[in-house]
C-alpha cells in the first residue's frame, strides 16, 4: 500500500508532426513510402525531426488528496499527460502507476446527442464518463437540479442553449464520484455565474479530499483550487512548488525585458519583427501610472490577410485576465496587403495601478485561426507616487471625473427637480 | 508491505493501474470488455433511438427496405429470370435470406466506419475500443427482428412451419454477427489511418450481394466446386437461415464447415489487428 495517488517515472510521449497535422494518410502514401524504404539506403533516413516529444522523461508523485495544478503554455504537453493518464493514447516511454479509480474530464459532454432529450442525455453522458447505471439511477435528480433544467427535461438538446447545454454537461461530469479527477480547462465555459457555481463544485471536491489534476490557463482558479502547481513547458515539467510562486514564475518566465531578444513568432503569413513600448519617448518596460504610453507592435505579412486581429490581453500580477484590446479598432476588420506594419496602441494615463501586468500578444485571423497566442508576453511595470494616504483598491484604477458642489434646499429637489413631467 | 507514512487519506483498497508502452503481442481484455458492458448498452441504445428521429415511415424502414428488395429480386430474378429456388415459394426464398443479409451489410457499414464516426468519443474518454464496432454491429438487431416479423407472416401465407431444425436459427444469426464483426474489426481499424476504405465499403457490399447466394441457391454452383462458396461465410448464414427456417433439404456439411472455419479465422485475425492498431487510434483518427 502506498501514500502517493500517482506516480509518474520518466513518461514520454512522442508524436509524428505529420500524423498529428495532417488529419489521416492514404492507403496510396503508404504504399509509396513502403517502396520510397525498399530502395532506400540509409536507415537515417527515417528522420527524427518527424518526431516531436509532447512530454518528455517527466517524473513526478501525487499524494491522495492533493489537488494540482497544471499549467504552461499551449503546447507544454498539459493535455497529453491527462491523456495518458486517463489511458486515451500511449506513452512512448516510461511508466505512470495510479492507485484508485480515475474519472477524467477533457471536455464537458461528451457523446452529447443533440437529438436525444436531456434526460437521456445524462445517462448517455454519465455512462460514457464511467458512471454505473444504479449510480445514475441514484444521482439524477441531484443532477438535474445542479443543471437547473428541470422543465426542459423531455426536450431534444439541440434546442437548448448553449448555456443549458454547458450547464446540463458539467452537471453529469460534476458528479462524477472516482478517486482521482482529471480536469482539463473545462471551467472556462458558461457564463460567469454558472463558472462560479462550477468552481464551488470544484472546490467541494478537492475538499472532499480526493486528488484532483487540474490544467488550466485560469490562474486566479489555480491559486485558489491547487495546493501544488507543477509548471510544464516544451513537453517537460520545469518547476513544482506552492500556487503563488509557480503562478509567478510562470508569468515572469515568458516576459519580455527591453533588451531581451523575441520570442519568434514566425509563420506562412505573418512574421513578428519587434515590440516596443515607449513612454514619454524612450523605449522602457518600467512606466509611470500618470502618463500615456504606447506600444507599437512591428510585423511583416508575408501574404494577404483578411480579418486579421491583432492586439493584446492585460492580465494582473497574479494572472486574472483584465481586458482585451485589437488593433481593429483603428481599421476595422479590413483586409491587409503584405508589407511591413507598425500597429500602435496608446494607453492613456491613470488606467493602471502601481504594481506590475502583463500583456499577452494575441494575433489571430478571425474565426479562422490563432497565430500567436500565449506565446509572447510583456511586463508592463507601473511606479507612480501616492497623492494621498487613501487607498485605492482594484486591479486598475481609472481616475473617473467627480465634481462636488454644496446645494441649498430639499434633498428630492436636488436629484430630480429638473426632470421634465414631473412635479417636484 | 512498505511502510506507510502519513497521509491525508486512509490509504484503502484501491484498483491500481499501471500504464506503460505495450510490448509484444497484446491479448484482448474481455473482462474490462465485460466490465464495461453498460456503456455498450447505453451506445447501442443511443444508436436505436436516434436511428430513426425525425422520419416520418420511422421503424417501417427496417421492413421497407429487404421486403423491397424482395419484390425486385422476385420480378427480375424468380420470374424474368427462372433462377430456381429449391422447390420454395421464390419470395419467400429471397426474403430469408436478404433478412441475414441485411444485418450484415448494415452492420458492415455502420462498423467499418464507426471509430471515425466516434472520434469524438476515442479522442476524450477512456473505454475498451472494442464497444465501438460492437456497438454498430450490435445495434441492428433490432432491425433484424422489426424485419423477421415480416418473415413470420410470409411463412403463414406460405403455409411453411418449420420443424425442429429452428433451434439452429440462433446459431445462424451469430454467425452473421460474427462474421459483420470480424469485417467491420478489419475495415473500421483501418478506416482510422486510411480512409479509402470509406469510398471501398459500398463497393464491398455490392459485390459481395452477388457472391453470396441470396438471388440464387448454392445448388446452382455444381457439386465439387460448391465447398469453396462456404469461403463465404455469409453463404453459410444465408443456407443456414434457408435450412433452419424453410427445412431445405440440401445437404449443406461441407461448405457449412468451411463457412464457420473462415468466420473464426476472420474474426481472430479482425480482434489482433484491430487490438494492435487500438492504441493509436486516439493519436491518428
Amino acid at each position: 500500500m502506498s501514500n502517493f495517488a500517482i506516480r509518474l517515472e520518466n513518461l514520454g510521449k512522442q508524436y509524428k508532426i505529420g500524423a498529428r497535422q495532417e488529419r489521416y494518410y492514404t492507403l496510396r502514401d503508404s504504399i509509396a513510402q513502403g517502396f520510397g524504404r525498399l530502395f532506400r539506403r540509409h536507415p537515417q533516413d527515417n528522420q527524427p525531426e518527424d518526431h516531436i516529444w509532447a512530454l518528455k522523461d517527466v517524473s513526478l508523485e501525487i499524494k491522495h488528496g492533493e489537488v494540482v495544478g497544471i499549467i504552461g503554455r499551449n503546447g507544454a504537453g498539459k493535455t497529453t499527460l491527462l491523456k495518458i493518464l486517463s489511458r486515451i493514447t500511449e506513452p512512448t516511454t516510461g511508466r505512470a502507476e495510479i492507485h484508485g479509480r480515475i474519472g477524467s474530464l477533457l471536455e464537458v459532454g461528451t457523446g452529447f446527442h443533440p437529438e436525444l432529450t436531456g434526460r437521456e442525455n445524462i445517462y448517455l453522458n454519465a455512462a460514457i464518463l464511467g458512471m454505473k447505471r444504479a449510480e445514475i439511477d441514484r444521482k439524477f435528480d441531484e443532477i438535474v437540479a445542479f443543471a437547473e433544467v428541470e422543465k426542459f427535461l423531455d426536450t431534444p438538446v439541440k434546442r437548448y442553449s448553449s448555456g443549458m447545454y454547458v450547464r446540463l454537461a458539467f452537471a453529469v461530469a460534476a458528479h462524477l464520484d472516482p478517486e482521482i479527477l482529471l480536469v482539463d480547462e473545462v471551467l472556462a465555459v458558461g457564463d460567469a455565474a454558472f463558472q462560479k457555481k462550477c468552481l464551488g463544485k470544484m472546490s467541494d471536491v478537492a475538499q472532499e479530499g480526493r486528488t484532483v489534476l487540474f490544467v488550466s490557463h485560469n490562474m486566479g482558479a489555480v491559486r485558489d483550487l491547487c495546493s501544488i502547481v507543477n509548471f510544464f513547458d516544451q513537453g517537460a515539467l520545469l518547476k513544482t512548488g506552492y500556487p503563488t510562486d509557480i503562478i509567478s514564475y510562470y508569468l515572469n518566465f515568458n516576459e519580455l525585458g527591453q533588451s531581451q531578444s523575441l520570442i519568434s513568432v514566425d509563420e506562412k503569413d505573418f512574421k513578428l519583427l519587434d515590440i516596443i513600448i515607449n513612454q514619454d519617448g524612450t523605449n522602457n518596460n518600467i512606466l509611470s501610472t500618470q502618463r500615456p504610453f504606447k506600444i507599437y507592435i512591428l510585423y511583416k505579412l508575408k501574404n494577404r490577410i483578411n480579418n486579421l486581429l491583432l492586439g493584446f490581453d492585460i492580465y494582473s500580477n497574479d494572472g486574472q485576465h483584465i481586458f482585451r484590446t485589437y488593433d481593429l479598432e483603428a481599421i476595422g476588420l479590413a483586409d491587409r496587403d503584405p508589407g511591413v506594419y507598425v500597429s500602435e496602441c496608446s494607453f492613456p494615463a491613470n488606467i493602471f495601478q502601481n504594481t506590475s501586468y502583463f500583456a499577452e500578444l494575441i494575433v489571430g485571423v478571425h474565426r479562422a485561426r490563432w497565430i500567436s497566442k500565449k506565446q509572447l508576453r510583456l511586463k508592463l511595470t507601473f511606479e507612480g507616487p501616492r497623492s494621498t494616504d487613501v487607498d485605492y483598491l482594484g486591479m486598475i484604477k481609472p481616475i473617473a471625473v467627480w465634481s462636488v458642489k454644496k446645494k441649498d434646499g430639499c434633498i428630492t429637489n436636488l436629484l430630480f427637480g429638473r426632470f421634465p413631467g414631473t412635479n417636484l | 508491505m512498505a511502510p506507510v507514512e502519513e497521509s491525508a487519506l486512509p490509504p484503502t483498497e484501491l484498483p491500481v493501474t499501471i500504464i506503460q508502452p505495450a510490448k509484444g503481442l497484446i491479448s484482448i481484455n474481455f473482462k474490462e470488455f465485460w466490465e464495461y458492458r453498460e456503456l455498450l448498452y447505453f451506445l447501442i441504445w443511443r444508436d436505436v433511438k436516434v436511428r430513426y428521429k425525425q422520419t416520418t415511415l420511422g421503424a417501417a424502414w427496417a421492413i421497407i427496405q429487404p421486403f423491397m428488395t424482395m419484390v425486385v429480386f422476385t420480378i427480375f430474378f424468380g420470374k424474368l429470370g427462372k433462377i430456381p429456388s429449391d422447390g420454395i415459394p421464390y419470395p419467400i426464398f429471397a426474403y430469408c435470406a436478404l433478412l441475414p443479409w441485411q444485418l450484415f451489410a448494415k452492420a458492415l457499414g455502420d462498423s467499418s466506419n464507426s471509430l471515425v464516426a466516434n472520434q469524438n468519443l476515442i479522442t476524450k474518454v477512456y473505454f475498451p475500443r472494442l464497444i465501438i464496432p460492437a456497438t454498430a454491429v450490435l445495434s441492428g438487431l433490432v432491425d433484424f427482428a422489426i424485419a423477421f416479423v415480416v418473415l413470420l407472416g410470409m411463412m403463414v401465407y406460405y403455409g411453411i412451419f418449420p420443424d425442429l431444425r429452428v433451434l439452429t436459427l440462433p446459431a445462424f444469426i451469430v454467425m452473421a454477427i460474427a462474421t459483420a464483426l470480424a469485417v467491420g474489426l478489419w475495415l473500421s481499424a483501418l478506416n482510422v489511418k486510411y480512409r479509402d476504405v470509406r469510398h471501398t465499403t459500398p463497393f464491398l457490399v455490392q459485390l459481395w450481394l452477388f457472391a453470396s447466394p441470396i438471388a440464387y441457391p448454392s445448388s446452382l454452383v455444381p457439386e465439387p466446386w460448391r465447398v469453396f462458396l462456404g469461403l463465404n461465410p455469409m453463404a453459410g448464414v444465408v443456407e443456414g437461415f434457408r435450412w433452419a427456417l424453410l427445412g431445405k433439404d440440401v445437404d449443406l456439411g461441407p461448405m457449412m464447415i468451411v463457412s464457420w472455419i473462415m468466420v473464426a479465422l476472420l474474426l481472430i485475425t479482425g480482434l489482433i489487428y484491430f487490438r494492435r492498431m487500438e492504441k493509436t487510434f486516439a493519436d491518428v483518427v
